[in-house]
């Protein structure tokens, strides 16, 4: 197990390069003077603006510059913002209120598509299986932030069950609402797969073994189909959490709440290039770290993927 | 269980009349996968359904004006703003007073045409980096393979956000579906380098190279046409994401200039005036999951029907 560790590990830190090194380079090829940019239509003196240039690195080669930077983000400094705060800062008070979104989205994501995903199994071709398959079609063609307007004209404007928008007050309670359209989002991904691989769970020979023992089917169903069935699920949901992060940045748009999505939903929509630049390397970074995470926890849920090369 | 001594027999009648025998039909044409499964595909109505809707986005997309007469972003009458269905505009009218139902013809152009070249993109840049790491491995395939894993690290719709942010003054159809696709093809290059290891085993790969033609020719001539058709289930299905993204990045305001017609900008617009005029956002959306429903059904038939395992799971 610490071989698979730190062979995961080492093939981390390539992409992690390649990923801050790709995102840079976009950044570096950016037209315009940056120094010129900081101050508008003023213009620097001659002075200031060299000054300026040997603070940022920017006569330095394109690679001395991307050292800087990288290193800079070992230190755990990830830059400032457009408004001259310290993305330090900014993530400290907006990564807990994304991070409550995202358990809440992901827990009713997978309760939706355990439940669903296997009765669909089980009832496999009837009326309630079709019916949840259709469904499901529905849910993954419709962009999030079509189901977020969806939601809140219907749900919270129309029939006042929600608050259409968050806001300052962001506990648990208040984010129902985003967590179910950013849930609903994922859930129909999830609830295919658990549904397909319920359905392959189902004729391997351990299930059938199971039921020839005499076993009841409310003992095989939870404990030797459910169990086995769950691992596609959760290896999608590591990458889909792309999707997640994408999702999350609109719906915080949408509904207001101060997470590190919305940070980025502004950034975007008032062209604050550096600021986008920042966040969307930390997307990346946290993108990384729970496919790394789920890869171990992969390697822990089952043994012959540890000794699989 | 326990008392019984004897057992009983149950055998089945055995019917009068001829057996069946297999018969080797020499006159048929031979049948292959690419036969099965358009026999497959078009016995299902879900096909068709798809089919005609791909269709209709199509022609919206080429010749809008088959659909309406109604110019979608000049004569907007500010009296009419918001307003309901009128005769000759069955939608009604958006915030600025144009007629939603041309707008969302209109609207069709953008979404096809930036989802179209992304794909191509994303495919093309997909099928050779995949083809090249499964077929000739070795440090090649990892160093590949590696770049792909870099890509695949970035999700793509916040790549072409950066993509979009950076390039702000170069707005294009290209430029957006470059930002799409030069990010979206490392799931395609793996799909294709796990096919084209699988087919590089095959005995006509050998035999190729036994009758002495190169590894690159064997590559185009038999792998790569025998490796086609996860890439087609691919390619489709990314064609519908690609749609999606456009919406997305325009609905971001990172896509095409708010003067452009398209889904993702009107539905954006119309989120202003959400409260009073819902159906200027709605009409869009629906014509913008509709497009996406189509190609994903379409993408899954298709795999259904190259799939004789997922045929025979249904």
């Amino acid at each position: 197990m610490v071989g698979y560790i730190l062979k995961r590990l080492l093939q981390v830190i390539p992409v992690f390069i390649g990923a801050t090194l790709l995102i840079y380079f976009l950044v570096f090829a950016m037209p315009g003077d940056p120094i010129a940019a900081l101050f508008g239509d003023k213009q620097p003196s001659k002075q200031l603006h060299d000054a300026l240039v040997a603070q940022y690195h920017l006569d330095q080669p394109f690679i001395v510059q991307y050292w800087y930077y990288l290193t800079g983000i070992f230190r755990g400094d990830m830059g400032t913002t457009f408004s001259g705060r310290s993305v330090n800062d900014v993530l400290a008070a907006t990564l807990p209120v994304t991070g409550r979104l995202a358990v809440m989205a992901i827990g009713i994501e997978f309760t939706l598509a355990i439940i669903i995903g296997t009765f669909s199994a089980l009832r496999k071709g009837k009326i309630f299986d079709n019916t949840m398959l259709v469904i499901s079609l529905v849910f993954i063609s419709l962009p999030i932030f079509v189901i977020a307007f969806l939601a809140q004209y219907f749900l919270a404007v129309k029939l006042q069950w929600f608050s259409p928008t968050v806001g300052a007050t962001n506990d648990w309670g208040d984010m129902w609402l985003p967590a179910i359209v950013l849930g609903l989002s994922l859930y129909a991904v999830s609830m295919r797969l658990m549904r397909g691989s319920v359905i392959d769970t189902l004729n391997q020979d351990w299930v059938r073994t199971a039921y020839s023992k005499g076993l009841p089917r409310r003992r095989v169903i939870p404990v030797h189909v459910l169990r086995n069935s769950l691992i596609p699920v959760i290896t999608n949901s590591a990458t889909n959490f792309g999707v997640l992060l994408v999702g999350a940045t609109v719906t915080e748009g949408i509904f207001n709440i101060p997470g590190v999505g919305n940070t980025l939903f502004q950034a975007i929509r008032q062209h604050e290039g550096s600021t986008v630049v920042s966040f969307v390397t930390v997307f990346v970074i946290i993108y990384v770290l729970v496919n790394l995470v789920v890869d171990m926890l992969y390697g822990l849920l089952d043994p012959r993927i540890r000794y699989v090369r | 269980m326990s008392g019984d001594t004897s057992a009983t027999h149950y055998v089945a009648p055995i019917k009068d009349g001829t057996i069946a025998v297999d018969v080797v039909k020499i006159a048929e044409k031979p049948s292959n996968l690419w036969r099965d499964a358009w026999a497959d595909m078009r016995r299902r109505p879900m096909f068709w359904i798809s089919m005609v809707i791909v269709l209709v986005v199509l022609l919206m997309a080429l010749w809008p004006t088959l659909f309406t007469q109604t110019p979608p972003n000049s004569n907007c009458q500010l009296s009419d703003s918001n307003g309901g269905p009128a005769a000759g505009h069955p939608l009604g009218f958006t915030f600025q007073g144009c007629d939603i139902y041309a707008r969302t013809v209109w609207g069709a152009r953008t979404s096809v045409s930036v989802g179209l070249i992304a794909t191509i993109i994303g495919s093309v840049i997909g099928l050779i980096m995949g083809a090249l790491a499964g077929f000739y491995g070795g440090w090649l395939d990892g160093l590949l393979s590696r770049v792909g894993d870099i890509f695949f690290s970035i999700p793509y719709i916040l790549a072409a956000v950066v993509v979009m942010s950076v390039f702000a003054q170069f707005r294009n159809v290209f430029t957006l579906a470059f930002a799409i696709g030069g990010f979206a093809w490392a799931s395609t290059a793996r799909v294709v380098r796990a096919e084209v290891l699988r087919v590089r085993q095959a005995d006509f790969v050998m035999a190729s190279r036994a009758l002495g033609k190169s590894r690159f020719g064997t590559l185009i001539a038999h792998v790569i046409p025998n490796a086609i058709a996860p890439l087609l289930v691919v390619t489709t299905l990314s064609l519908a994401a690609a749609i999606v993204a456009e919406a997305t990045l325009s609905f971001l305001g990172v896509g095409l200039g708010s003067d452009t017609m398209s889904w993702g900008n009107d539905i954006s617009q119309a989120q202003q005036s959400l409260r009073v005029a819902p159906m200027a956002l709605i009409y869009p959306s629906i014509a913008l999951t509709i497009t996406v429903l189509a190609f994903i059904m379409l993408g899954e038939l298709v795999r259904d029907a190259l799939d004789p395992r997922a045929r025979a799971r249904r």
